[in-house]
């Protein structure tokens, strides 16, 4: 499903923030990616998402080299991605509902039929009663929650997570695994980027130490 | 299929018109603006129209005078005669003759004979002709035709009234063409600059939009939409600026016309006219939004 070889990543001011990194991701895995602040966990992500490029090295993602992408083909790849962005890129002009509507619309949905789709997204993140709410007026764990309410909606089929749970009390913080579980088990492919030690110590899958721009299992 | 994305461009349209509305004064503005750009050469080119009805009132048919060749006999004069019957272009003509000529002088000149003193007769046999056409480039084509048989030796024709009168409008045809390449111009940077200001305030919108997958035409839909729109609404600013202008100068101009014992009914602009300037400000709005949209949005990479 998502498939490194030899990836390194540079960014123009300095070192190397990954090097020379393999990792091969099975359809359906659920992987989680750990390491201190700045080790390289959200550059990893966004590598998989095709949000950023790599510097050398080749990234397949179902099947599809990311390097030999037309430029057309790149937003129907993101769209079978869904995107829980560290810092939330919520849209601040318009509801929550719409927020959450966004995805759809770019996946050409009218947005009449869609509304029954919203609500239950937002439901699993218990924002139902918040769809009016401007983000503005959320709390940082409701931004965060609203995020991944963004990222489910269009049924994504890679699911990328970067610290879902920062901002998010332990009682959320469960719900929202337990989520992802029950994701898991319909066969969506999972990748959490998280340093909560309380995450990793539960889980029985797969994780991956980043550290010096190197992956360790 | 085909109903999604119908709705997906309704619901784009109909976004657009509020994004239009919710800032009516910078909206009102610009659409006045293209509204007075497009009503100038619309404007003068309603006024050529409406004179060059006038042209084809006044000056019915010009004459042609042909002078012949002091030496001409009679032979030549017949062969003239009839190569004049036989040009279709030519509906009537009348030979006055070098004797009948020096007696009209003679009778004209009244009591100083100033004829007198001559030994010989020195007028040339003439032709006056009539056409059946006015318009500048026959006569100048018949000119020519007569010019290369033998045994004339001028042709004068008085259709300056109508040579200028055309020379004026085809001045006033450039002038039209000039300022609506001219305004065009302008509505397109006005319509550059304006998308340009919104892709800023829309940046973080687009940014997201990109990163969850959203297509080049995708976004860019809205700013074409926009731009067509305030090309429309523009347009239809145009056309009320000269019904105006219309409805104000028209007691003037009849009475103008009255002076020139003319008979003036101001033409408006045809359905056609009218719809094509309709069609053409949307195209000049979208084609500036189109032009600002190429130039910004690749800009704006995913970050
Ligand atoms: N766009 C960028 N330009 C320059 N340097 C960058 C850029 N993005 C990330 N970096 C650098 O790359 C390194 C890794 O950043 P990254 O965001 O991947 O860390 P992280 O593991 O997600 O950290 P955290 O746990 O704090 O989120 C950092 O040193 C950061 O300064
Ligand atoms: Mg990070």
């Amino acid at each position: 499903m998502i498939n490194f070889k030899n990836v390194s990543k540079r960014f123009p001011d300095g070192h190397n923030v990954l090097d020379s990194i393999d990792l091969t991701i099975e359809a359906g895995e659920m992987v989680f990616i750990t390491g201190h602040s700045g080790a390289g966990k959200s550059t990893l992500l966004r590598l998989i998402g095709a949000i950023e490029r790599p510097t050398s090295g080749n990234i397949s993602i179902c099947g599809q080299n990311i390097a030999q992408l037309k430029p057309s083909a790149l937003p129907l790849l993101r769209r079978k991605i869904g995107f829980i962005f560290q810092d939330h890129k919520l849209l601040f002009d318009r509801s929550a509902f719409d927020n959450v509507l966004l995805p759809l619309q770019i996946s050409g949905f009218d947005h009449k039929l869609v509304a029954g789709r919203i609500r239950a997204a937002l439901d699993k993140v218990g924002l139902l009663k918040k769809e009016k709410a401007f983000p503005i007026t959320l709390s940082g764990g409701e931004r965060q929650r609203l995020c991944i309410a963004r990222a489910i909606v269009h049924r994504p089929t890679i699911l990328i997570a970067d610290e879902p749970t920062g901002n998010l009390d332990t009682a959320y913080a469960k719900d929202i695994m337990d989520m992802f579980n029950s994701f898991h088990q319909v066969g969506v492919t999972i990748l959490i980027a998280t340093h909560d030690a309380s995450l990793l110590e539960k889980t029985k899958q797969r994780i991956l130490q980043l550290n010096q721009g190197q992956l360790a299992a | 299929m085909i109903s999604a994305w119908l709705a997906q461009h309704w619901h784009v349209f109909v976004f657009t018109l509020k994004r239009l509305v919710s800032t009516p004064l910078t909206s009102l503005l610009s659409i006045i603006v293209i509204g007075i750009a497009f009503s100038l050469p619309a404007g003068i080119y309603i006024l050529i129209d409406n004179l060059q009805s006038i042209s084809g009132q006044t000056v019915s048919s010009p004459q042609i005078s042909l002078f012949l060749k002091l030496d001409a006999n009679q032979n030549d004069i017949e062969q003239i005669r009839q190569r004049l019957e036989e040009n279709p272009q030519i509906r009537q003509f009348q030979f006055i003759s070098k004797n009948a000529a020096l007696h009209q002088l003679q009778k004209n000149s009244g009591s100083v004979d100033i004829t007198s003193g001559l030994t010989h007769n020195p007028l040339p046999d003439a032709f006056i002709i009539d056409t059946n056409n006015s318009a500048p480039e026959t006569l100048g084509q018949l000119q020519a035709t007569i010019e290369d048989w033998p045994e004339i030796e001028h042709i004068q024709y008085d259709a300056t009234w109508a040579e200028r009168l055309s020379a004026i409008l085809r001045l006033g045809h450039r002038l039209v063409l000039m300022l609506s390449v001219l305004l065009s111009t302008a509505i397109i940077a006005v319509m550059f600059n304006t998308i340009r200001l919104q892709i800023l305030t829309k940046r973080e919108e687009i940014e997201v939009s990109k990163l969850i997958g959203a297509t080049n035409s995708f976004i860019q839909r809205p700013f074409l939409y926009f731009g067509a729109l305030q090309g429309l609404f523009g347009g239809i600013t145009a056309l009320c600026i000269i019904a105006l202008a219309i409805h104000a100068t028209n007691n003037e101009l009849m009475e103008l016309a009255q002076l020139y014992t003319l008979n003036l009914h101001i033409r408006h602009l045809s359905i056609n006219d009218n719809l094509s300037l309709l069609l053409f400000a949307t195209w000049l709005g979208w084609l500036g939004a189109r032009i600002s949209v190429a130039n910004h949005l690749w800009k704006i990479e995913s970050k």
